[in-house]
């Protein structure tokens, strides 16, 4: 009887693959968990403090700014997409692109340039006001600005998936709509606009998502909505009870977004056609082509242009005085952690995508979307739903320490890089995963009997045929990640140990201070790195085409 | 190269039986093809012999070695078994030269190279080593993946279904030359395949599988001359059943005449001439049986008819009503609804008892 060999009979009912993605999936509960359950220990005063004065304002500015960016993203999103997909414009193949370029700039960024530029001592109002005697431009700092800002910064995610729906299936329809007596327009929001409601749902989801989250620009613009009220409550008032509480409502508010994105991703996939339209685009009137330039560049100058070059000028302001040794310590720190970052993310996810593909099933399925669910918490959340946890465990620690082994210190992992870590995985996990994911399912499971049939073990497997075949995806994955969180403001900002400030961290001193010019340095830093995955993801859209 | 020996295999899924009682030996250097329906099970057994699948009853022996038996298996990178893919499964990153020698490891590197080029030579594909697979056309990267598996000197070549994307005046060609290679290389090989022209072309062994069984494991020839029952008979080739009434142990007579030959009828009291004797069976007629004949006094009345090139296939309505089809040089053109003389010349006399 020969000795190498398996049982099939006798595998394990749960098997090492399937415990370590169910344990990535935990560590996605672990902060609603934490969050939730902080409402067990209830601190009267600062609880009735919240509930009298806080809530209501915070409550009533998120649901202003969701309904005004959600409108916004969803206009100048669709509007875009359906020219960039749909019309023949000049500058069209340009724009095809270009409009994707904002999602280069995080929004703190567009919010400072705005005020910058636009507020009462800015260059545009006092060469209003001095040369015209003009004084009446509306308040940028206001409700209205804060949402000009995001829709301006986060209209790309509905951009690019409507445009991707759009040139799918809107030739088709359009021309299908048109063989039954509608005209264009009629034809544009009775057939091909509903055809791409998923997609523009599932884009606006993640619009959302971000705007839920964001915490820099609503600091900026001292706008209070959760993000930054956690923030206040962590630093201000010392209290992570209050923290926690304000997290665990921001993670409804989350959840909804979630549940109505994961909704929308099904319906694409019952709804997805094939076929490109490029080659019968509607040709527009000259008075159209012309408007529809205007508007699609003025975009652009708003969204990109302009701030870019007003950070170029500022920077060239500064750039003498504060590119020392403590900018390029910034972006050491910067680089340093993203690095890290990215390659846990990455390790992680193709750990998690490996499991997918060796214990495939709908158990596993489930595990593997609810650990890469991470991507729709706010950092501030994450931060506090991570400290809180990892604080128990060090103070347990550190009791077993100074009892057992006569350890003489206050603090074990709090000082430490770990939560810091810890959240980025979460909420940068599913950047990895995805473009892993999608590769290792390009290759078929007989290409794995191939190889084992020629005599390859599992070792020669992933070394001779999928880490080769892999390549691409780890780096897309590992890139995206690595920008993702050299952007990254809130959970940097709250978990950093001491000495670790990051270009990000930078920024947010400066703007708090007002001090736009020297907020444009590290600024700069940040959107040239942020160009990177915008040239990725054109480039894997060209492929997708071809 | 060795001799494949399954013995009683069965393996299931979740209740459903996928294959049952499979037995059938592949002599040593002969080309062996597993026939039937699709969702027959076939491809199931090629996957159990590449150590794909374990099985649940019964054994699988390679060259004497067992392979499998119910609860182990020799994993398949241990088999030296060569599999072919229905996708061909090449290694997109790897060029051609790259993928015949993925299977070489351990060889020297002029080993190496010389095995490649001799492969690459057989297959016809010398000029090709540098290319990758997306560079190749569909009979091309076929070729390569027949190069790959036959590299390492593999025990047993498997191929599923190997032709199946090619376009059919390209199947024909390379099932032709598929044979030589394998000839050549003088392995052993399993094709499994729903094609019978595919099998006849290839096999010296070939086996008809329905509902996870064996019905017949035979030559080719035997196979469409000699089926052993209603499923073989219907599914490898065309043809009809007519009724007939036995005379006697050698004889058959049905209403075109008087067949002589062997009548393999079992009888339930075989050897007994007085019971053989009007015994009421089917008899099966293949297109080739029934000649066109002018001069024949025969006659059956055309009442459909196919035109393939250089013969027609015609549905004849004989007297009592009953079908037969005819296969006839295509300069005999005759109208639907006309009546033709035809004569029998049947070799081999086919009959199942009537149910």
């Amino acid at each position: 009887m020969p000795s190498a060999g398996v049982l099939p009979e006798a595998r394990p009912r749960y098997s090492g693959w399937m415990l370590f993605a169910l344990a990535v999936a935990a560590l996605v509960l672990v902060p609603v968990v934490v969050t939730v359950s902080s409402f067990a220990d209830v601190e009267g005063d600062i609880l009735a403090h919240l509930t009298e004065f806080v809530l209501p304002e915070l409550v009533g500015n998120t649901l202003w700014l969701v309904i005004g960016v959600a409108i916004g993203v969803s206009v100048l999103g669709v509007s875009l997409a359906w020219l960039a997909a749909m019309c023949d414009f000049p500058g069209r193949r340009v724009f095809e692109w270009a409009l994707l370029l904002p999602m280069a700039l995080p929004a703190y960024v567009t919010a400072f340039v705005a005020i910058g530029l636009l507020d009462f001592t800015g260059p545009l109002q006092t060469w209003l006001r001095e040369d015209w005697g003009l004084t009446s431009l509306p308040e940028i700092r206001s409700r209205g600005g804060v949402i000009l800002v995001m829709s301006l910064a986060l209209y790309p995610y509905v951009y690019l998936i409507a445009k991707n729906a759009f040139s799918t299936q809107g030739a088709i329809a359009l021309e299908a709509a048109q063989s039954l007596g509608l005209s264009r327009t009629q034809g544009f929001f009775r057939v091909a606009l509903p055809m791409a409601r998923p997609w523009i749902a599932a884009g606006l989801m993640l619009a959302l998502m971000e705007t839920l989250g964001d915490f820099g620009t609503m600091a900026i613009f001292n706008y209070d909505t959760f993000t930054t009220a956690i923030y206040k409550a962590w630093y201000s008032l010392f209290s992570l009870a209050a923290a926690a509480q304000l997290a665990s409502i921001l993670i409804l508010f989350v959840l909804v977004a979630v549940v109505f994105e994961q909704r929308s991703r099904t319906r694409m996939r019952y709804g997805a056609v094939g076929r490109s339209a490029a080659s019968r685009r509607i040709r527009l009137s000259r008075a159209l082509a012309g408007l529809a330039l205007l508007y699609a560049g003025m975009v652009l100058g708003a969204a990109f242009i302009i701030p870019v070059i007003q950070l170029a000028l500022w920077t060239r302001d500064v750039v003498a005085n504060d590119l020392d040794a403590r900018y390029w310590a910034f972006a050491r720190h910067s680089v340093l952690l993203a690095g890290i970052g990215a390659l846990m993310v990455v390790t992680v996810a193709l750990l998690l995508v490996y499991a997918g593909r060796q214990r495939p099933g709908s158990a596993m399925v489930w595990t593997q979307r609810l650990a890469t669910l991470g991507y729709a918490f706010p950092g501030t959340v994450l931060a506090v739903g991570l400290f809180i946890p990892v604080a128990w465990l060090d103070n347990w620690l550190i009791d077993i320490g100074h009892t057992g082994f006569g350890f003489e210190g206050s603090e074990l992992l709090k000082g430490t890089l770990l939560v810091m870590l810890l959240a980025y995985l979460v909420r940068f996990l599913a950047v990895g995963f995805g473009p892993i994911d999608s590769g290792l399912h390009r290759i078929t499971r007989n290409i794995d009997e191939a190889a084992r049939s020629l005599g390859s073990g599992t070792p020669g497997l992933l070394t001779r045929v999928h880490l080769p075949l892999l390549r691409t995806s780890l780096l897309t994955g590992a890139t995206l990640a690595f920008v993702d969180i050299l952007k990254e403001m809130p959970i940097t900002l709250m978990t950093r140990p001491f000495g670790w400030d990051t270009l990000a961290v930078r920024v947010f001193e400066m703007t708090s201070e007002g001090e736009w010019e020297r907020a444009a340095l590290p600024s700069l830093a940040i959107v040239m790195a942020g160009i990177i995955p915008v040239i990725l993801l054109t480039w894997r859209g060209d492929h997708s085409h071809g | 190269m060795a001799e494949l020996v399954l013995d009683a295999v069965a393996q299931s899924y979740a209740e459903r039986q996928v294959i049952a009682d499979l037995s059938f030996t592949l002599p040593e250097g002969t080309i062996g093809c597993l026939l039937g329906p699709s969702g027959c099970g076939k491809t199931t057994a090629l996957r159990c012999i590449c150590g794909f699948e374990p099985i649940r009853t019964g054994e699988i022996r390679i060259g004497g070695e067992i392979v499998n038996r119910p609860g182990w298996m020799l994993p398949a990178e241990k088999r030296r078994v060569g599999m072919v893919f229905q996708d061909y499964a090449l290694f997109p990153h790897l060029n051609v030269a790259d993928n015949v020698g993925f299977g070489l490891r351990g060889a020297s590197r002029a080993a190496r190279q010389t095995r490649i080029d001799e492969l690459l030579d057989l297959v016809g594909l010398a000029g090709h080593a540098g290319q990758f697979p997306h560079q190749l056309s569909g009979g091309q990267q076929q070729r390569v993946a027949l190069a790959r598996a036959l590299a390492p000197r593999p025990r047993l070549i498997l191929m599923d279904e190997p032709f199946s994307s090619l376009d059919v005046e390209l199947r024909e060609r390379l099932s032709i030359e598929v044979r030589d290679i394998l000839k050549r290389e003088a392995t052993t090989a399993l094709i499994v395949t729903h094609d019978q022209h595919e099998a006849f072309a290839l096999a010296d062994w070939a086996g008809v599988m329905h509902d996870g069984r064996i019905q017949q494991w035979d030559t080719p020839y035997n196979l469409y001359h000699e089926p052993a029952n209603r499923f073989v008979a219907d599914f490898v080739g065309q043809g009809a059943l007519v009724t007939g009434e036995v005379i006697n142990d050698h004889q058959v007579e049905i209403e075109l005449g008087v067949l002589d030959g062997h009548i393999p009828v079992e009888c339930d009291a075989s050897g007994c001439a007085e019971c053989v004797r009007s015994c009421r069976v089917e008899v099966l007629l293949r297109p080739d049986d029934i000649i066109h004949d002018e001069d024949s006094l025969l006659l059956a009345e055309v009442e459909n008819k196919a035109f393939r090139g250089a013969e027609f296939l015609y549905t004849l309505k004989l007297p009592s009503g009953q079908r037969a089809l005819s296969l006839v040089p295509s300069h005999h053109n005759h109208a639907i609804g006309e009546k033709i003389g035809i004569r029998l010349a049947v070799d081999h006399v086919v009959a199942f008892r009537c149910e």
